[in-house]
């Protein structure tokens, strides 16, 4: 039954360690090594930790992805139905149009507030309704966008641009010091989450299916919500808001795997980290020196490939 | 005795219930559309809170018990589950193992109660098949099996026919009679003439109060159907028989 999990870390530790290599401009290791300009700077303070960069947001986005599906009961949920990380785009939005400093520090604030909204809106006494929150979070999403839109149109040609680019959503090669907050931030929040998937699988179900088989539902539910928002929030105060990572990995494992989630969020948080990377790779290189947002990627890499498993014999089960 | 319910009530659907049940046996609910009884067999699971009076499970007041222990007391089957996601069958039998589970891989204990109880519900053949590809009447029966699989004392109910045919229903109601000479199995159910047949007890309930509880014959004897229900009924060789 774990041999799915070994499979996961075996292509993961594959991409880890090809995706740096790739790129543009050849490397040549041993000179990368050794210290060697300008092969050690390309490889250590380009290449890498954009690849870790990659490597940790794939895998938070697409465990957010299954966490938020489950607790939603929508296959089509994804880690930015909550309206979280719109939150952090009006941050980011408001920081570009005001010139602030630390746009990924506002962008942070602005989800964690938008967070705020949606959950004091859903929660019905000291019950948290799925529904209600849902709809709250369509609802914050349309507001967020609203409000960007409103400051787009008032700013500058360059602050303009910046919010575009910030709005597409994308990978930059970041400080280790800046990886290394991350790296504290979502990995022992995904653990966290990973660490329950018997009770994620009794929520995926139901409320009543859960609580009838002695779990506390809405200790676990606000747990799984306030997780899969920090870890979005976190990665898209980073990176802005990629798309399809926490749709597309999710699906395409729970149509190999199944749901139980015991396999299907130690997978996904594995091949999820794989998944970016490689798709990072490709943006960096396709038509290289010109780079292709990511966000473009997953969409063109993931879309077809969405649709083909949609258009496969298991699709009438599917959704 | 299982269950001890003094003057209880719920800010919707009933009030001032009183009334008292067997550790084993079979005993249903019956009433018209809103007189109380989903709500009645969702406060006996755990499920509806907060109540008004008191309801006891074994002496302890429902609200009182942990709910990891009240599950392997209490088991409720809802009238039916809706999937979005591809469990197979055997795993949703298995998630009735949760209140007993600790660690990340099934116990032997585990896997010997889904066994029985795929068993008793004769699912066993489709163990593997994903749960949104069954048939109303095999899904019935795996959520049973799940049920079944917390090793339970009680077994609640809500209309657990809703979605069977015929010959289903029967199949349901004889499995039923036949578990509930070890446990106590409470059933909600609109089928007259099956809880006339299989139960031991009727509780039959009106405008969230308890109508008529006691044996079958007497609970559904066709003066309290006239008044509860409004039918006119006659008893003809054991069965009911209504006025159209």
């Amino acid at each position: 039954m774990t041999r799915g999990v070994w499979i996961s870390l075996a292509v993961l530790i594959a991409v880890a360690v090809a995706a740096p290599l790739i790129g543009s401009s050849h490397i040549d290791l041993r000179r990368a090594l050794a210290g060697a300009s300008p092969d050690h700077e390309i490889l250590f303070y380009a290449r890498l930790p954009r690849v870790l960069l990659a490597l940790l947001a794939g895998a938070a986005l697409s465990l957010t992805g299954v966490l938020f599906q489950c607790l939603l009961r929508d296959p089509l949920a994804e880690p930015y139905t909550l309206g979280i990380s719109s939150g952090g785009s009006v941050g980011a939005v408001i920081g570009i149009c005001f010139g602030l400093p630390f746009i990924g520090l506002l962008s942070l604030a602005g989800a964690g507030t938008a967070l705020l909204i949606v959950l004091s809106i859903a929660f019905e006494g000291r019950r948290l309704s799925s529904f209600t929150l849902l709809l709250a979070g369509v609802t914050m999403n349309s507001i967020s966008l609203a409000i960007v839109l409103f400051l787009h149109n008032l700013a500058s040609f360059s602050q303009s641009f910046a919010i575009s680019r910030w709005l597409m959503g994308g990978l930059d090669a970041v400080e280790y010091s800046t990886l290394a907050w991350l790296a504290a931030g979502v990995i022992p929040v995904c653990l966290l989450v990973v660490a329950r998937p018997r009770q994620w699988n009794l929520l995926a179900v139901g409320e009543e299916w859960a609580s009838s088989r002695g779990l506390s539902t809405t200790a676990y539910t606000v747990l799984g919500y306030i997780a899969g928002s920090f870890l979005t929030g976190i990665v898209t105060s980073l990176t802005g808001p990629i798309g399809f990572v926490g749709l597309i990995v999710p699906h395409a494992l729970r149509l190999k795997l199944g749901a139980d989630h015991r396999m299907l969020m130690p997978c996904s948080f594995l091949l999820g980290a794989a998944f970016l990377a490689v798709c990072d790779t490709l943006s960096r290189t396709v038509i290289a020196p010109t780079e292709i947002p990511v966000g473009v990627v997953t969409a063109l890499a993931g879309g077809p490939f969405f649709i083909w498993l949609l258009r496969s014999k298991r699709r009438s089960l599917w959704l | 005795m299982s269950f001890r319910a003094t003057a209880l009530s719920f800010a919707y659907g009933l009030r001032d219930a009183t009334f008292e049940l067997p550790s084993s046996g079979f005993v249903a609910i019956a009433g018209p559309n809103g007189a109380g009884k989903s709500t009645l067999l969702g406060i006996l699971a755990g499920l509806r809170h907060p109540y008004l009076g008191e309801c006891q499970y074994r002496g302890v007041e429902i609200r009182r018990w942990r709910r990891r222990d009240f599950a392997r007391q209490i088991a409720f089957l809802p009238q039916s589950m809706k999937l979005e996601f591809p469990f197979t069958a055997e795993q949703v039998v298995f998630m009735g193992r949760a209140p007993y589970a600790d660690g990340w891989f099934e116990s032997q204990a585990d896997h010997d109660a889904v066994v029985r109880a795929m068993t008793t519900t004769d699912t066993t053949a489709f163990a593997g098949r994903d749960f949104r590809s069954l048939s109303g009447g095999e899904k019935q029966r795996v959520i049973l099996a799940s049920a079944l699989a917390q090793e339970p004392e009680t077994l609640l109910l809500d209309e657990p026919t809703t979605f069977l045919d015929l010959k289903h229903q029967l199949a349901m109601y004889k499995l039923l009679s036949t578990l509930a000479k070890k446990m106590l199995i409470v059933a909600v159910t609109h089928d007259l003439n099956l809880a006339l047949r299989f139960s031991d007890q009727v509780m039959v309930m009106e405008n969230g109060r308890i109508a008529a509880q006691g044996p079958p014959a007497e609970a559904l004897a066709p003066n309290v159907i006239d008044r509860v229900f409004g039918v006119h009924a006659e008893l003809r060789d054991g069965w009911l028989v209504y006025d159209a």
